[in-house]
């Protein structure tokens, strides 16, 4: 901890005079949160002013997971830089793959076989779900119920976890997914299974409700708490559920109809108040939607092959341009933009990540809130680290 | 969604002195951008926002690249509110060492802030009027700009001079770039 007169020369460079609220007598207290903080998801510093309990300022530190990616991806091939795409959002590494997959077919215009979109939905909602099952385990950790509904989460991601590894050979690192196509077809047996634990999801969101969403503790806490209005969610770029709790209608999954999402039936929820509340309400049914498009595409997958008999992987040079691409990821809009000079490498590689750029409005939905909120408010967020320092 | 060639002449029509470009890109992909002049950058990214029929109220995207001779600035917009997109605008600086200021579009969209913050950090274009440009991933005392393409990577970040006569001259080369102000410096000191 720093004393009050240090705060200037630590918040130099600051000159946003409309976000800092008023202070009371002027005596400021800095914290610096993180980066070995338990509750940040990993190394994310936040140096935060404190008058009192209040939060006067907040500024987030990022780059202890710094390694460069996309240097690293703009000296290898298209194809090696696949596998490092896991490493991104190690939560959900299926959807990144997905994206990585859906930006290269676009700047080399390969078309994926039916199956291999199937496969790919089925895999993307499972990451969604289990994504979004353990960010609300960990939101309610943070919350001070240490253990149980976190291990509720965890028991049920073990479940899909166990299918990726099965289907991939990897838990999380699944490398899985290739330009034109999927690594390794689905066995009926797979599927089966899947169909399985797919038909038991909906018992554990209506079991995670019971236990969380009318909890006293909990409405308590988050209602009302970190409020982030729609207009600023906009402008700020702010996406994913977090975007939607604030009753921004924004689904790319609708926008774009990216891969075959135009065929299934799905309802966007959105909420009211854009505070922690909705964040995590959002999140439950958004699991719900994502069991009826597992549903609906395991119920519809076809036969046929996985790869296009064309698809190209190995040694590709796209022709010289550029192609941006996005994704509904669990965590908001993940986004590649690829240039090419017509060599086997990337002329220029860059990944958007929704976890980074959400960040942005985490100063405004903490000022003014006490100090014990932040760390709620920061776990409504949802971010994975990998992601935001790349 | 209008295209390109429409996006232009309505820009040319609200902003006469706009002087917008179109770079066609040649790629499956078809998603041609707008350059714009970094003098009307500004005016003609708040006309972006806010007309009517366009309404790019979302920056999905900011990025630098690094060209032979230049750095660029791209940005890659859409439309919440009509749900179309993206428009891609981009802007050069003059060259790639001294004159490397463009405007920041940070005061119309603010999920600019951390991603022009990004590209200053990482390619060392400065954007004149952001609120708070400094950077975002290294460390305040790193200098020069990793992402460009001409930047060598130190032999060892955390060297620990030892007895070793190779080693020691490392170090001293290490110690020499590191006072130096920028990738000139270190180009020099190769060379």
């Amino acid at each position: 901890m720093i004393l009050a007169e240090n705060k200037a020369e630590h918040f130099e460079g600051w000159n946003r005079p409309e976000l800092i609220a008023e202070s009371g007598d002027g005596e400021l207290l800095e914290v610096a949160m993180g980066p070995h903080h338990p509750s940040t998801h990993g190394v994310f510093r936040m140096d935060v002013a404190l008058d009192g309990e209040r939060v006067v300022r907040l500024r987030p530190v990022f780059g202890y997971l710094h390694r460069n990616h996309e240097k690293i991806a703009e000296g290898q091939s298209y194809l090696a830089s696949m596998p490092y795409t896991d490493r991104l959002d190690y939560i959900c590494p299926l959807t990144n793959n997905w994206a990585y997959a859906l930006v290269v077919e676009k700047l080399t215009g390969q078309a994926v076989p039916e199956r291999a979109e199937y496969l790919r939905v089925i895999l993307g909602e499972l990451t969604r779900y289990q994504n979004h099952a353990s960010s609300i385990g960990f939101l309610i950790q943070e919350m001070g119920a240490s253990g149980t509904p976190l291990m509720y989460a965890f028991r049920e991601r073990e479940k899909i976890l166990d299918l990726f590894e099965e289907l991939t050979g990897a838990r999380m690192m699944v490398n899985y997914m290739r330009f034109g196509g999927c690594r390794v077809d689905a066995s009926p047996e797979w599927l089966d299974r899947t169909r399985k634990v797919v038909a038991g999801l909906g018992g554990f969101a209506d079991e995670f409700e019971r236990l969380l969403a009318t909890n006293e503790i909990l409405m308590a806490r988050t209602q009302g708490v970190g409020v982030l209005r729609a207009d600023l969610a906009v402008n700020a770029g702010v996406t994913g559920p977090m975007l939607r709790a604030s009753g921004v209608n924004y689904d790319i999954r609708k926008v774009d109809g990216y891969g075959i999402y135009n065929r299934f039936n799905f309802r966007v929820p959105l909420g009211d108040h854009g505070d922690v509340y909705d964040r995590f309400m959002i999140r439950l049914l958004e699991m719900r939607e994502s069991i009826k498009i597992l549903q609906q595409a395991l119920n519809d997958i076809p036969g046929g092959p996985v790869i296009s008999p064309t698809a190209k992987n190995r040694g590709i040079r796209p022709k010289a341009g550029e192609a941006y691409g996005r994704i509904e990821a669990p965590k908001g809009e993940l986004g590649f933009y690829l240039i090419s000079d017509g060599g086997p490498n990337p002329y220029r590689y860059r990944i958007r990540p929704p976890s980074l750029i959400n960040l942005t409005v985490l100063e405004d939905m903490c000022l003014g809130s006490d100090v014990a909120d932040v760390v709620l408010i920061f776990g409504s967020v949802d971010i994975v680290l990998g992601e935001v320092d790349r | 969604m209008k295209t390109v060639e429409e996006i232009k002449s309505a820009i040319e029509a609200a902003i006469p002195s706009a002087g917008v470009e179109i770079v066609s890109n040649p790629s499956p992909s078809g998603q041609h951008s707008l350059r714009l002049q970094p003098e009307s950058a500004l005016a003609v990214a708040k006309f972006l926002r806010d007309d009517e029929e366009l309404k790019l109220d979302f920056l999905s995207n900011a990025t630098g690249v690094d060209w032979p001779d230049t750095l660029e600035a791209v940005y890659h917009l859409y439309s919440v509110e009509k749900k179309h997109g993206p428009v891609i605008i981009r802007m050069m600086t003059v060259n790639r060492t001294d004159q490397v200021e463009l405007p920041s579009l940070t005061p119309i969209w603010r999920s600019a802030e951390f991603q022009e913050r990004e590209i200053f950090d990482l390619y060392g274009i400065i954007f004149t009027g952001h609120p708070d440009l400094r950077r975002l991933l290294m460390w305040k005392e790193f200098k020069d700009h990793p992402m460009r393409r001409d930047y060598r990577e130190p032999d060892d970040f955390e060297y620990e001079p030892t007895a070793h006569d190779e080693v020691l001259k490392r170090a001293e080369a290490q110690k020499s770039r590191e006072q130096g102000t920028g990738i000139r410096d270190q180009e020099a000191s190769e060379a």
